[in-house]
């Protein structure tokens, strides 16, 4: 065979492989869409997160049976972090299965941005997990939306709580120097509003330092950070190989490794290894541990990696992002869970999940019984608050793992509840939207 | 006004106040810029010999850096991965002579650039699909601690890449120079029918010469590899490297090194003194705008061949 022939015939092969994985669910199936990014710059981080979502849906299928006798069927899209392919994947995805898509996670601060009208319009939830746009959080306004269990200005007053903690009180932090690292884009620049007002509140000074995409070179923000502006304290809202290269250029620059904390997306082990010693006291924010000590692990590595089925290696299984993918489909799947007890155990629609999201109680009982116990804190959603403003831990990168070094950080929800809200309000008067009741 | 005194008063301020900490910038940005030299080598080396700009340049430098921490991951000691690496990028090297240049032999330049585009994807996803998509930690005992000489901060890790890059352009200047391959390569590059009329060997050439900017990507590979990690963020490397092709001429050794210590110093000068007046994050495009300016005065770089046209 010549060499054009085999490869048609292996361009051949993939199209039917891909047509085969890629078959409709049928009645007794929730479709449930997945967006991912196994390939592209982000993928060293977007590859752990899905296979830690993916492994939780395998686990409820060989375990359970599915939620309830509801088998999950999931597809994967491959966004490549690219907002236009993300809109594509979600216009692809959104019709199939008996009752259309379950809920969208996009993985993405971008795609959330761009498919809030749409799936609101589809009427399906979009669970944007710690990440996309804050103001969504109030339900009133965005009805079809969840930011549960926390946003980046929940985690920026965290951060700003923690380091008065380590200064000995908030009044400390007065005259205080705190640096912000963010990748220019609208995930980074996602805390500033918020650390503004605390900076104003509290009397810190708040230097902005944007990185633009990728983030391979940053020598010059981190020579004026360590050896001129030398703050106190500096956050970094960074994703992909932004992280690894401001914790080495940090180190480079001499800048303390312990007055350094990333957010929950800047730290993982993807972020910390590269560095290698360099990134050993650097510290993240987090709302779920690290590790694979719970039950839930010990299920899935039972049931689908003993079973041969598992996603990725069962040493990745316990990763701080894998953990974080799987804590998403916890999310999507309990939604699911919540939503068959009031419309009954068979495939929910669109509308039918955001009903359960906007009831989810994931009280410290029901935990235990997922298996989570101390993994996360209790949560509770309601029809106006997406968010649930569950607290937040700081760990910090011991060389091999991460590892909690703080207490449970409770957010500044009295200051920035009503950030969110005045912010729904105006973007409600913006697009025309009359917030709905939830009284 | 307060825009006007940030472009025109301020930085000249802060440099008068903070002298040290204003050559700890230049210094870094000349090292910063020494780490770009190294991709844009691989460039020149290619168009210099056969007119080809290899947009590939980035991809080669991502497959050797995965090669060589692959095998490094299988249990193989640094210097025979090291070897296996070169073989490999060797064997890249004649297999894309036979199966994509050869074929387009006398073909546009703009179909080679083409092709390249294709090579460049192809070595991405198959590189990836061998090795796989997660950070791998390339650690070959590179020091990279922070040292002061006279207060000024330099990182190890830094002037080693400066010394490699150093040693490079020396050893391809003899090379190109001293030998007779490298009068071939010059011939080559040239007059293509007076060098094939005199019996150099063109494919044989090309074959050359795609091997050694595949060991040039090696050489950066190993470098930002042990920087960043070996992941698929390493291709976009190249992104850096072109404004320094444009400022110092694609067809010049020297002009890739002078070129990159002018990009990195200037785009770092300019992101740490006169970054805040435009909302910071301005190094990326600054360098681009360098590189115009200079284009406009000079249109085939500082070093460049100056190309004549006759009528």
């Amino acid at each position: 065979m010549s060499l054009t022939k085999l490869t048609l015939a292996a361009v051949g092969l993939a199209v039917g492989v891909s047509g085969f994985a890629a078959q409709s669910a049928t009645a007794a199936e929730q479709f449930i869409p997945s967006l991912v990014y196994r390939t592209g710059p982000y993928a060293p981080n977007g590859t752990p997160f899905a296979d830690g979502a993916m492994d939780y849906y395998k686990m409820l299928n060989a375990r359970d049976g599915g939620i309830n006798g509801v088998k999950l069927v999931v597809e994967e899209c491959d966004t490549g972090y690219n907002t236009d392919r993300g809109v594509e994947c979600y216009e692809r995805l959104k019709g199939k299965g008996e009752t259309g898509a379950a809920a969208f996670s996009p993985l993405s601060t971008g795609i959330t941005y761009a498919i809030i009208d749409r799936a609101t319009q589809d009427k399906i939830p979009v669970f944007s997990m710690g990440y996309g746009r804050t103001d969504a959080s109030d339900g009133r306004v965005f009805p079809y939306v969840f930011t549960a269990p926390s946003t980046y200005w929940s985690q920026a007053s965290a951060l700003v709580r923690y380091v008065g903690g380590e200064e000995g009180g908030m009044d400390k932090l007065k005259g205080k120097k705190i640096a912000l690292v963010y990748h220019d884009s609208a995930y980074g620049k996602e805390p500033i509003a918020t650390l503004e007002t605390l900076a104003e509140k509290y009397g810190f000074e708040f230097h902005k330092f944007p990185v633009t995409h990728p983030g391979l070179e940053q020598k010059a923000t981190w020579l004026t950070i360590g050896r001129k502006l030398r703050p106190d304290w500096t956050f970094m809202w960074g994703w992909g190989v932004m992280n690894q290269t401001a914790i080495k250029e940090a180190a480079a620059a001499g800048y303390p490794m312990n007055k350094f904390i990333g957010a929950w997306w800047s730290g993982a082990e993807p972020d910390t290894r590269p560095a290698g010693k360099a990134a050993i006291g650097y510290k993240s924010a987090a709302f779920h541990s690290p590790g694979s000590n719970f039950i839930v692990h010990q299920d899935i590595l039972k049931h689908v990696y003993g079973g041969g089925t598992g996603t990725t290696t069962e040493d990745k299984v316990g990763e701080v992002l894998y953990n974080r993918g799987l804590i998403n489909s916890v999310f999507v799947s309990e939604a699911i869970r919540t939503a068959m007890g009031k419309f009954g155990n068979k495939a929910m629609t669109g509308e039918e999940i955001r009903w359960g999201f906007e009831n989810l109680n994931l009280t410290e009982a029901k935990l235990g019984k997922l298996g989570l116990t101390r993994f996360m804190k209790p949560i509770k959603l309601s029809c106006a608050n997406h968010e649930g403003g569950t607290p937040l831990r700081i760990q910090e990168w011991k060389g091999q793992q991460w590892e909690f070094v703080s207490d449970w950080i409770e957010p500044m929800n009295d200051i920035v509840r009503p950030m969110i809200e005045a912010s729904a309000a105006k973007y409600a008067a913006e697009k025309g939207i009359t917030p709905r009741s939830c009284n | 006004m307060e825009f006007l005194t940030a472009i025109f008063v301020t930085p000249f301020v802060e440099i008068v106040s903070y002298p040290i900490f204003f050559f700890e910038v230049v210094i870094g940005g000349l090292l910063a810029g020494v780490m770009y030299s190294l991709v844009a080598l691989g460039f020149v080396l290619i168009f210099k010999a056969s007119g080809v700009f290899n947009f590939a340049q980035g991809a080669m430098v991502l497959f050797a850096a995965l090669t060589l921490v692959g095998l490094m991951e299988h249990g193989l000691p640094w210097w025979l991965a090291l070897l296996l690496t070169i073989a490999v990028m060797v064997l890249l090297a004649i297999t894309v002579e036979k199966v994509v240049l050869r074929k387009l032999v006398n073909q546009e330049a703009i179909i080679l650039f083409m092709a390249t585009i294709g090579l460049s994807y192809f070595l991405d996803g198959f590189g990836q699909t061998i090795w796989g998509s997660d950070v791998k930690v390339l650690d070959l005992g590179i020091p990279s601690a922070p040292l002061e000489f006279g207060g000024i901060l330099v990182n190890e890790f830094d002037i080693v890449a400066a010394v490699s890059a150093g040693s490079l352009v020396a050893v391809l200047a003899v090379f190109f120079q001293k030998t007779r391959i490298g009068r071939a390569l010059r011939a080559v590059a040239d007059d293509h029918q007076a060098a094939l009329s005199v019996g150099i060997p063109l494919k044989t050439i090309w074959a050359i010469v795609w091997s050694v900017a595949g060991l040039v990507g090696l050489v950066a590979g190993i470098m930002w590899g042990t920087k960043l990690g070996v992941q698929f963020t390493l291709t976009l490397v190249a992104l850096k490297a072109l404004p320094v092709l444009i400022l110092g001429g694609f067809t010049s050794i020297p002009g890739a090194i002078i070129g990159g210590l002018i990009i990195g110093m200037g785009e770092k000068v300019a992101e740490v003194f006169w970054g805040a007046a435009f909302g910071g994050a301005i190094e990326d495009w600054f360098a681009y705008m360098l590189a115009l300016v200079f284009l406009l005065f000079r249109p085939q770089g500082l070093f460049g061949d100056k190309i004549i046209e006759r009528v």
